[in-house]
């Protein structure tokens, strides 16, 4: 028997042998860009070299036949070349101004929305869900499906504010990250215990340790060692279920969603800020969550009317305040919206300043 | 031909509408390929019962300890069977793209021919933290798959406690905010440290991000244990001729109430003769003045990054950012790059000797403290550091002589 291939561990790749030539050239040497029209970008170099960019929506999740369909068009009208972005959204990039309106053309008729620059709508940044994670509470890649075809012209047009970045998770750890909207499973009920599974699948302390609220105890159910749970004390934060699945948080009635509004990664104008709850209590109604849509679009018009210019979602809700904010949306305000974490008195309001 | 499709009247309604679908994709695989069939079956289930059925486990690839997810189904009969046979091993192999995620036709071809040799033929371009992912492999092919990406010069990510893919924004290949070389970067911090990716040993995981200004397009603060953000700490550049050239295309109306009232530090004014001035001192290096006004504005030249530490998602104490440990650092040179190489090599060694078990950078900062931390690092405390000083007199200050003279050791 031969020995085992070991592998070369190579890392990160060198990026250069696919880098469009133009980008390769003007290599941290590029001036400005503007925005011809909407789903384009034009980067002018330092050099005078003038690069177009097209950008088009995907499903995240793709199919080899798509992804060939994509090394097609780039051969065909984008001088071979692609990146995606962070959002997973395509760029094709050409070097002659005659060569976007095919390019344009060639997304569209092969399914690739044309948009998502400047202030639209963009990619929802999402998780994997019933897909592929081991935890998931809902579905990803499907329920992002059902909010962009609702979304779909707010993508394609540069008619927002300011750019809107939605992100999902399929429970509480939030790997979608922060949004301007975020939508994230909520669960609503302490786990239930399959005990007897605990003893044979779940390290017990571990799973002890994992509980931000110390609600988890070891304890002996029916003869077997097992854990129980302060139901008085949990907070259905879902933790203890990747460790310990007998842990069984997700629950087809009691998981529900909720949204979150005003997350803000960059450091433009106002410093990064943490989304906040806005709506809970929605039903994981798949395969279309329309009871989401409806408060996603609802944001989006209040967002859309009444922001300003270049004001991300949560410094309008800043701005107008966030008793405005609710009037405004007409989503009700409850005990849940109040901080209760540690930490949380820093969100009360510590001064004179109501609005009237 | 593959095997017969499964009815799926769920999914069916996610081929409507305008934007691309995933489902019409899968099915598309399923003509020809059974996984995918059982795929289709297994995840209608999922979306009928509104429940998960995947469960991990250990699988591997020889000479490495991480970068696959094992994913073994949970749907069986009584009799310990799957229901989908087909898809009852569906693993998912993380691989390192490009920074920037950049392609070409070529490369998107061989990586689906790999695919479409070895696995389930769906891809996700790209993960949160920056993978390509190939998903949907059987344990007895995610050998053989990685070969062929390894032969092709691509390696495996990163997966468990363990130095993560990392990502980087566009930056210099096509933006002119970028204020260091991103992917040089990200290149060599992630490849001195390889070792831990590929034989996860860290207390939990350890992501860096690289963005190339404030705009942080590579959600760096909010995602990364390490983040690196480009700044500069010279004059902003402007262009008056393109400063008036705005204000008359514009009117000075549109300029007031969206380039000089939104700066943050009100570091900005706007003369009697339409050009700008700029109090360069009370510039935080936001970018909003410069992404409104691309033609005029810009970065200095004395370029370089700043080093927040701690971001991280919800789990287990709720969302932190990174918060600045070292304001600027030049890294345009080799020497640069190594000096970055170093802090970080502090950083991951102190995580990997003082963190919890599952414990971020992050959550271990909050627990023993800033000033601890910095101390472990060997980073001298700036006042970049904090947004305003301690507000709670409950702390033993008598160090104060000694601590004061450091201070005025450091400024000397």
């Amino acid at each position: 028997m031969s020995a085992p291939r070991m592998p070369d561990e190579t890392g990160v790749p060198d990026w250069e042998p696919y880098l469009h030539p133009a980008l390769k050239k003007n290599y941290g040497q590029w001036s400005y860009h503007e925005r011809p029209r909407n789903g384009v970008l034009l980067h002018v170099a330092k050099s005078g070299d003038k690069v177009w960019t097209v950008k088009a929506g995907s499903c995240r999740q793709m199919d080899i036949h798509t992804v060939r369909k994509i090394a097609q068009i780039a051969d065909d009208y984008a001088d071979g070349f692609i990146r995606f972005t962070m959002r997973s959204a395509l760029e094709f990039m050409v070097t002659d101004e005659s060569k976007v309106e095919p390019l344009i053309q060639a997304c569209e008729d092969a399914g690739f929305p044309v948009g998502g620059t400047g202030p639209s709508v963009r990619m929802v940044s999402h998780t994997q869900g019933w897909l592929h994670c081991d935890i998931p509470g809902t579905d990803a890649s499907g329920a992002v499906k059902a909010l962009m075809d609702e979304l779909f012209d707010d993508f394609k047009n540069q008619d927002m504010p300011n750019h809107v970045h939605i992100t999902s998770s399929c429970c509480q750890i939030n790997c979608g990250g922060q949004g301007d909207i975020a939508i994230n499973i909520q669960h609503t009920k302490p786990p239930k215990i399959n005990h007897d599974l605990v003893a044979n699948v779940c390290e017990r302390p571990t799973v002890v340790a994992r509980c931000p609220v110390a609600a988890i105890r070891p304890a002996v159910v029916n003869g077997k060692p097992s854990l129980e749970v302060d139901e008085k004390k949990c907070v259905a934060c879902g933790a203890c279920f990747p460790p310990c699945p007998p842990m069984q948080i997700n629950d087809p009635e009691h998981s529900k969603f909720a949204i979150w509004v005003g997350g803000k990664h960059s450091s433009t104008r106002s410093k990064p800020s943490f989304h906040k709850l806005v709506a809970a209590g929605l039903p994981n109604n798949a395969p279309r969550w329309p009871e989401v849509g409806e408060v996603v679009k609802k944001i989006l018009k209040t967002y859309k009317e009444d922001a300003k210019d270049w004001e991300r979602m949560g410094e309008w809700a800043e701005r107008i305040g966030w008793p405005q904010f609710f009037e405004k949306t007409g989503l009700p305000f409850t005990k849940y919206h109040i901080d209760n974490w540690r930490g949380g008195r820093a969100s009360l309001n510590a001064s004179a300043h109501i609005r009237f | 031909m593959a095997k017969e499709m499964h009815a799926t009247p769920l999914l069916d309604q996610l081929e409507s509408g305008p934007w691309p679908s995933f489902v019409t994709g899968i099915k598309r695989l399923a003509q020809d390929n059974d996984m995918m069939v059982d795929l289709l079956g297994q995840l209608e289930t999922s979306y009928r019962t509104r429940k998960g059925y995947w469960k991990g486990g250990t699988v591997g690839v020889v000479g490495y300890g991480g970068g696959v997810i094992p994913r073994f189904t949970e749907l069986k009969d009584k009799n310990e069977k799957a229901l989908y046979p087909s898809a009852a091993e569906f693993h998912t192999i993380r691989i390192q793209p490009t920074p920037g995620f950049h392609y070409t036709s070529d490369l998107l071809r061989k990586f689906s021919d790999v695919w479409e040799k070895h696995g389930s033929g769906l891809l996700c371009l790209h993960g949160q933290s920056g993978d390509l992912m190939l998903q949907g492999c059987t344990t007895a092919a995610v050998q053989p798959c990685f070969d062929e990406v390894n032969a092709m010069g691509f390696d495996m990510g990163g997966a468990g406690p363990a130095l993560r893919t990392a990502s980087s924004c566009v930056g210099h290949a096509r933006c002119e905010h970028s204020c260091y070389d991103e992917y040089a970067a990200h290149r060599q911090m992630i490849n001195a440290f390889l070792d831990d990716m590929h034989r996860p040993a860290l207390p939990y995981k350890w992501k860096f991000k690289f963005s190339g200004c404030a705009n942080d397009c590579s959600n760096a603060t909010q995602r990364a244990d390490e983040a690196v953000i480009g700044t500069w700490r010279d004059d902003m550049k402007v262009d008056q001729e393109k400063v008036k050239e705005y204000v008359s295309t514009k009117g000075r109306k549109y300029i007031i109430d969206n380039v000089i009232t939104r700066c943050p530090t009100n570091a900005l004014a706007l003369n009697d003769d339409d050009t700008l001035d700029v109090d360069n001192k009370n510039c935080v290096r936001c970018m909003h003045c410069i992404n409104v006004m691309t033609k005029a504005l810009a970065p200095g030249d004395d370029k370089g990054v700043m080093i927040l530490v701690g971001g991280k998602r919800t789990l287990k104490i709720g969302d932190t950012f990174g918060t600045v440990i070292v304001p600027f650092m030049k890294v345009d040179t080799e020497e640069g790059l190594d000096e970055l190489e170093d802090l970080s090599g502090r950083m991951i060694d102190f995580f990997a000797e003082n963190a919890l078990e599952h414990e971020r950078c992050g959550e271990m900062i909050d627990r023993i403290g800033l000033a601890n931390y910095l101390e472990g690092i060997e980073v001298d405390i700036d006042p970049n550091q904090i947004d305003v000083p301690r507000t709670n007199p409950y702390v033993r200050m008598d160090g104060w002589d000694e601590e004061v003279a450091k201070w005025e050791e450091r400024k000397a």
